[in-house]
């Protein structure tokens, strides 16, 4: 199912659709999204909280399946790849990390050891996103906020994956943990030219780190633009008063953490 | 003890009866039920069994224990709900525990093959083995709700769905047999454990009494690790569909 003429997108959505059915009750959070990204590009997600951003996130390495519609990873429908070797193309850091009881090398041994494999070189690794090699032999519990979301990053990046999605990955940080993490993945994008998916609630965040940016309102795909023109000349009405509202609101409380 | 003995202690029941009463408790219902269902299974069953006893055919001994097994079954089928195809994986479990520990006894002539011996102590290893099912299946969903987190970042650094869950299972197979290892330490010292009671209260030596208390407590302790592996084994692929995704039912906390 390799398709030729989409070979240079890394995600391409086609009329992709999700509804939720939770006591009866229906709700659409995909209405038909269709879009692709470049490969070595990031596309900046923005909209309002339950837009249907994270959903869409999810559906890029199967932890969900679209209702309709397909979802191609370089030119691959997801239901058309082995699902683990998929995880490890596309890989997902979430909002709050989520470690294991142990060290921090064990934490960093958990993707290779999946597959039966050892990993190489933990000291290279802490390096790359600046935290001392000491911190190796230390149990999880002891470190900051910002640590961990650094350690949850690095342990899905030495899975080698050509894309990554991050889902508000750093709304839960202050502002200097988020600038470390911001330079962590741009570093490591540099390096890797893998394409990156970064749903953010953080409009300047999704200004300088976007090549492209897409606003998602109520589960459509309300605008796909160059990040810059989305910022600077918003085509619809519903994204020029989101970015609006939310530099007002930046003003006073600096925009993002609000999304559960 | 004749009948009119036995009845005498309905007084008993009329203690704790006259208690729910007088503080409200809201159960008496439920006692009048229970005496009434416990009354009269167990003397249905006196009679069964009797008959089982005194009749040749060892069909009777099987069909017993296969009842037992069937009843055990739909009982602990309630707590794993959320479980698709829970019934028949309980099925194998409890079979299987009770056919490899009475098995066991069996084979290396502990006990003979007679309706006495094999149908209570089947029950017994049944019984256990469905206590222990409801507890694994409890635990097994509460904690797969619980770190469901945990199971999504496994599954998303490519994971299989038995790699995802194993941790998960094995917490729900320890805390499902801690009250069995641990009523192990204390037996005797605070109370006669049911069966021995029975025995001595029968006119039995204790010290035979005791062997035969040892022997099912070690036929008990086995019965836990059986039906708890097989179980575990047999339930760590259910949770996921076919796209390697955590069931729904499982991706939201416990109200």
């Amino acid at each position: 199912m390799i398709d030729e003429a989409h070979a240079a997108s890394a995600v391409r959505f086609e009329g992709v659709t999700k509804t939720f059915v939770e006591r009866n009750q229906p709700t659409h959070v995909l209405r038909g999204i269709s879009g692709e990204v470049p490969v070595g590009k990031t596309l900046t997600l923005v909209g309002p909280s339950g837009s249907g951003k994270s959903t869409l996130l999810s559906l890029c390495n199967l932890l969900l399946t679209p209702d309709e519609g397909q979802v191609y990873i370089n030119g691959r429908e997801v239901r058309q790849w082995s699902i683990p070797k998929l995880r490890q193309t596309v890989g997902m850091a979430f909002q709050t990390p989520t470690l294991f009881p142990g060290t921090v090398q064990d934490n960093l041994e958990l993707g290779p050891q999946l597959r039966g494999e050892r990993l190489k070189n933990p000291e290279e690794w802490m390096e790359a996103v600046d935290l001392p090699a000491n911190l190796l032999g230390r149990s999880v519990e002891e470190l900051s906020g910002g640590q961990r979301q650094r350690i949850a990053l690095v342990r899905t990046i030495l899975n080698g994956p050509s894309i990554l999605l991050l889902d508000e990955v750093t709304s839960a940080l202050d502002p200097s943990s988020t600038q470390v993490v911001e330079k962590l993945i741009t570093d490591w994008k540099a390096k890797s030219g893998a394409a990156i998916l970064w749903v953010t609630h953080h409009l300047d965040q999704a200004r300088r780190l976007g090549d492209i940016t897409w606003y998602v309102e109520a589960g459509e795909l309300l605008e796909a633009n160059d990040t810059k023109t989305f910022f600077t000349r918003p085509e619809t009405e519903q994204a020029r008063s989101f970015i609006h509202h939310k530099d007002a609101e930046l003003d006073d409380t600096d925009g993002g953490g609000e999304e559960a | 003890m004749s009948l009119l003995s036995l009845s005498l202690t309905l007084a008993f029941v009329a203690v704790a009866f006259a208690v729910a009463l007088w503080q409200r408790l809201g159960i008496e219902r439920d006692i009048v039920v229970s005496v009434v269902r416990a009354t009269i299974q167990l003397l249905i069953v006196g009679y069964i069994l009797k008959w089982v006893f005194t009749s040749k055919s060892s069909l009777y001994t099987v069909l017993m224990v296969l009842i037992m097994i069937a009843v055990a079954v739909e009982n602990a089928r309630r707590r794993g709900r959320q479980i698709p195809g829970v019934w028949w994986r309980l099925t194998i479990a409890i079979s299987l525990t009770t056919f490899v520990t009475i098995g066991f006894l069996l084979l290396v002539r502990i006990i003979p093959w007679t309706p006495q011996y094999v149908i209570p102590l089947s029950g017994l290893m049944t019984g256990n083995s469905m206590v222990l099912s409801s507890l694994f299946l409890n635990n097994l969903v509460s904690e797969t709700k619980n770190r469901r987190e945990e199971v999504n970042v496994l599954l998303s650094l490519g994971a299989t769905p038995p790699q995802a869950i194993r941790h998960v299972v094995n917490r729900a197979i320890r805390t499902s047999m801690i009250p069995t290892v641990d009523s192990m330490k204390t037996t005797g010292l605070v109370q006669l454990p049911g069966i021995m009671t029975g025995q001595i209260l029968a006119g039995q030596d204790p010290v035979t009494a005791v062997r035969y208390q040892l022997l099912i407590l070690f036929a008990i302790l086995s019965a836990a690790a059986i039906t708890s592996i097989t179980l575990g084994y047999m339930t760590k692929n259910s949770l996921f569909n076919r796209h390697m995704q955590l069931l729904q039912a499982f991706t939201h906390r416990e109200a």
